[in-house]
């Protein structure tokens, strides 16, 4: 026995798997419920790299009847909810899309509380200064905040505690497998909630989802999300939920690390150029929406491009009207060096350079960055480039290499409304509570919007922390 | 020529303006924000704006482990030091920051090995172990135009010397001159300087010692900064009592300049053992190591000037004035001396650096 396991009590309250934002709403929520709850955390990752994505994130998306002094104005709940339909083309469960939004309101006053502190939105964010609260530090600041927060209130918090397996009986939970330190040992709990994120770096799993393009994939966010609770429930005759190839997934920085690249491995230079696949054909309109808009739609579509790669090509007319990018773009006097560069053929790119080129408008006076002006390729070109389509011609020219870089997955535990985990026979785990990732494909089943991966963890978080609490 | 530190603070730095989540923390980081690229200049400017708060440090998802393995207070603090002996007045003073703490002890222990010396071998060693009653007791152990002449000469040495560093910082980090002296740039950087702005945090404070939020380091430096400063007043009003009214010291302890430098000497010595004994408990990783020599020997300096004064306005009737004074008038001397050899500086730099924030500001909005 290791002195962690010593110290253990032989039954809790609670236990919660994972150490992310919904497990750490989860387990502060239950302690505000019953403050003598014996409640402990399981986190998989050492305690430096804690929090799962969540210290990735920078903002959470939630409604509010009024302006504050960080959010620029009101945010309805019908707003909110036409907004979730446009990026997931009603691909959602309204009951459960409506829970997460109801309740996500004026969810900051509850988050100050609990230490996470906020900031306007950040320089070239201000598209969503109205909608989402912006973590002063971001994400491993609120993490760092929750953490202070639940250890004050008592949870024992065990790191590097792996949840192997869930031993249940008659739909009811009984105890957690946990290894840590070389040792297996029980965990036993009256009630436990899961909150130990997708299974978007488990590459096998992937593979098995994708096909053998996942291993293409790079992973934005931690190295730990390996989806075993999710498989266990799985296993135990859970009903999930989602599409398994659907999830949050962007084109970033192809010399991004293959994990925990975060932010900064992201390029918003795609509405200013012309992307291309390998084969150097272009393959979608780049400039069909502002990028806020489209971000998240660029990941699938560099997914399903040969050997999922593409390469995005600007002049130095836009190479200042991005953000800046954490690896320097490759750079070249001519089209066909830069297509050397980045190790492509040359004759091929510049065909389709010079064929865009042919087809920007004579006058692109009207040109705007800041929003959708309409400046468009004329007839004949396929796809089209529907708004900033301004000739690429002005050297030095620039260029990124993309790859398809997933958040988190969208495959999921069934939910009902009091968080506890679904059959598949119609039953329901009486004791199992589940939230964040995990239960993400409840409201998500294709798209994303900024900030509302937040929401969902910390409101089902608050939520199964206090049922559970209840059982 | 970049320095390996200049190029890990290039690195850096990019890293940072791509991600930039730690906007809200300080002043660097929205500076940075208004630049895509970064000269060498830029950077030595950033080193001096940031004050190791720590805050993007326990805030930053590229922090060690992680393989991008960013650590921006300790490459600011190693970039600092850099600066400090870039900026010197005269260039050979830029040697004496390589073993600072050493330099700083070694010259403090001359000077008061010097005090003693020229009493024992002017007044006779009795002097230094007799009490001396009445007016002008000081004096009789060191004559008063001695005192005047080797304090001043030292003082304003120094007061110029900085001033070449000012002017020094201000062309290397390629500053803007018609800016240096613009009073509206002095209003803002005053302002943010005395309230310790940046300390703040965003209401939360810095952290320091550790990973939590605390007031305490803005709390002790706030005494450190005004109990000096308070010191420096006393002195100055001394100084007009004895030649303006032909007043002589010591004075008598009700008297203002004796009112004030015990008290500020008090916050003085308060503030800077605060400090030490937060250094003694940091957080070592989001700091410099090679920097401990410089910064602990000037903050143990004025915490023993500070302590050494109040002793002597204690003892100053006793047998053990004499020595005392040797002692209080050495450390003294060594604070002047280190005023441009020592971390003394990063007051001036620091401020300088606020100036330029605040017309980088102006400009901006």
């Amino acid at each position: 026995m290791s002195n962690s396991q010593n110290n253990l009590r032989r039954k809790y309250d609670l236990l919660v798997v994972g150490g992310g934002n919904a497990a750490l709403c989860a387990a502060i929520s239950a302690k505000h419920e019953r403050p003598n709850a014996s409640v402990i955390l399981l986190e998989s990752s050492p305690k430096d790299v804690r929090g799962g994505n969540s210290r990735h994130t920078r903002n959470i998306r939630y409604i509010h009847p009024a302006k504050n002094s960080f959010l620029t104005g009101p945010y309805t709940e019908d707003e909110c909810y036409q907004d979730l339909l446009g990026v997931t083309k009603g691909n959602t469960i309204e009951k459960m899309a409506r829970l997460v939004i109801r309740e996500s309101n004026n969810v900051g006053d509850w988050m100050m509380e609990q230490g996470v502190r906020f900031q306007p939105a950040m320089k070239g964010t201000l598209h969503l200064s109205r909608t989402n609260g912006f973590f002063l530090g971001g994400g491993k600041a609120l993490i760092n905040a929750y953490y202070a927060t639940a250890e004050k209130l008592g949870v024992e918090i065990l790191y590097e505690a792996e949840a192997l397996d869930l031993e249940i009986e008659n739909d009811t939970f009984k105890s957690c497998t946990v290894k840590m330190e070389g040792e297996t040992f029980r965990i036993e709990a009256n009630a436990v909630v899961l909150a130990s994120g997708g299974y978007q770096a488990n590459t096998e799993w992937l593979k098995n989802s994708w096909g053998p393009q996942a291993a293409n994939f790079l992973v934005r966010g931690t190295p730990y999300d390996k989806g075993r609770m999710l498989k266990v429930m799985m296993d135990h005759g859970c009903k999930t939920l989602g599409d398994p190839t659907q999830g949050h997934m962007v084109a970033i920085d192809g010399r991004a690390p293959k994990f925990d690249g975060g932010i900064c491995t992201r390029l918003d230079c795609v509405p200013f150029g012309v992307a291309v696949n390998k084969d150097c054909k272009r393959f979608y309109n780049e400039g069909e929406e502002i990028w806020p808009k489209r971000y998240a739609i660029w990941g699938r579509l560099v997914a399903g491009q040969p050997d999922q790669v593409a390469y995005i090509v600007i002049d130095s007319k836009a190479i200042n009207l991005f953000m800046p990018s954490v690896f320097p773009p490759f750079e070249a006097n001519t089209i066909e060096d830069l297509a050397g560069e980045l190790g492509i053929d040359p004759a091929g790119l510049k065909a389709t350079v010079d064929e865009f080129n042919a087809h920007c408008p004579s006058d692109t006076s009207k040109f705007n960055s800041g929003d959708k002006d309409g400046v468009a390729t004329v007839e004949g070109l396929e796809p089209p480039k529907t708004n900033w389509a301004r000739p690429i011609d002005t050297p030095p020219f620039y260029g990124y290499m993309l790859r398809p870089g997933i958040t988190f997955s969208y495959l999921s535990l069934a939910l009902n409304e009091r968080m506890q985990v679904e059959k598949e026979d119609g039953g329901v785990f009486k004791n199992i509570f589940a939230a964040g990732e995990i239960t993400s494909g409840n409201v998500l089943g294709q798209g994303y919007m900024a900030g509302f991966g937040m929401t969902i963890g910390t409101v089902f978080g608050r939520r199964a922390g206090k049922e559970a609490m209840n059982v | 020529m970049s320095s390996e530190v200049m190029k890990e603070a290039h690195r850096c730095t990019t890293i940072c303006n791509a991600c930039r989540y730690c906007e809200g923390f300080c002043a660097v980081f929205p500076v940075m924000e208004m630049r895509r690229k970064f000269t060498d200049p830029e950077l030595k400017y950033f080193a001096n704006l940031c004050h190791n708060c720590r805050g993007c440090y326990y805030a930053c998802q590229y922090a060690p482990p992680h393989e991008f393995d960013l650590n921006y207070p300790e490459v600011m603090a190693k970039l600092r030091k850099e600066t400090y002996q870039e900026f010197a007045w005269p260039g050979c003073v830029s040697k004496l920051f390589k073993n600072n703490g050493l330099y700083i002890f070694a010259m403090t222990t001359l000077a008061i090995f010097l005090f003693i010396a020229g009493t024992m071998l002017f007044k006779g060693p009795q002097a230094l172990f007799t009490a001396v009653p009445g007016a002008e007791a000081f004096y009789k152990i060191i004559p008063y135009w001695l005192m005047c002449v080797i304090f001043m000469a030292v003082f304003f040495f120094s007061l110029y010397a900085l001033y070449r560093g000012v002017k020094n910082m201000w062309r290397i980090t390629e500053s803007k001159p018609e800016e240096l002296w613009k009073l509206s740039n002095h209003i803002q950087a005053m302002k943010d300087a005395f309230t310790l702005r940046y300390l703040e945090g965003n209401g939360d404070g810095c952290n320091y010692p550790d990973d939590k939020f605390s007031m305490i380091r803005r709390k002790f430096h706030h005494f450190t900064f005004y109990g000096f400063l308070g010191c420096m007043v006393a002195t100055a009003i001394a100084f007009l009592y004895e030649h303006g009214f032909g007043i002589p010291s010591p004075f008598s302890i009700f008297s203002l300049p004796t009112f004030i430098g015990t008290v500020s000497g008090l916050a003085l010595c308060y503030g800077t053992g605060g400090l030490l004994w937060l250094k003694s408990r940091m957080d070592h990783r989001p700091y410099d190591e090679q920097s401990v020599g410089m910064d602990m020997s000037f903050t143990t300096l004025l915490f023993l000037v500070s302590l050494s004064g109040l002793l002597l306005l204690l003892f100053r009737g006793t047998s053990a004035m004499g020595l005392l004074l040797c002692v209080h008038l050495g450390l003294v001397m060594g604070f002047f001396i280190s005023m441009t050899s020592g971390k003394f500086v990063h007051i001036v730099y620091r401020y300088f650096a606020l100036v330029r924030n605040a017309y980088e500001h102006r400009e901006w909005d």
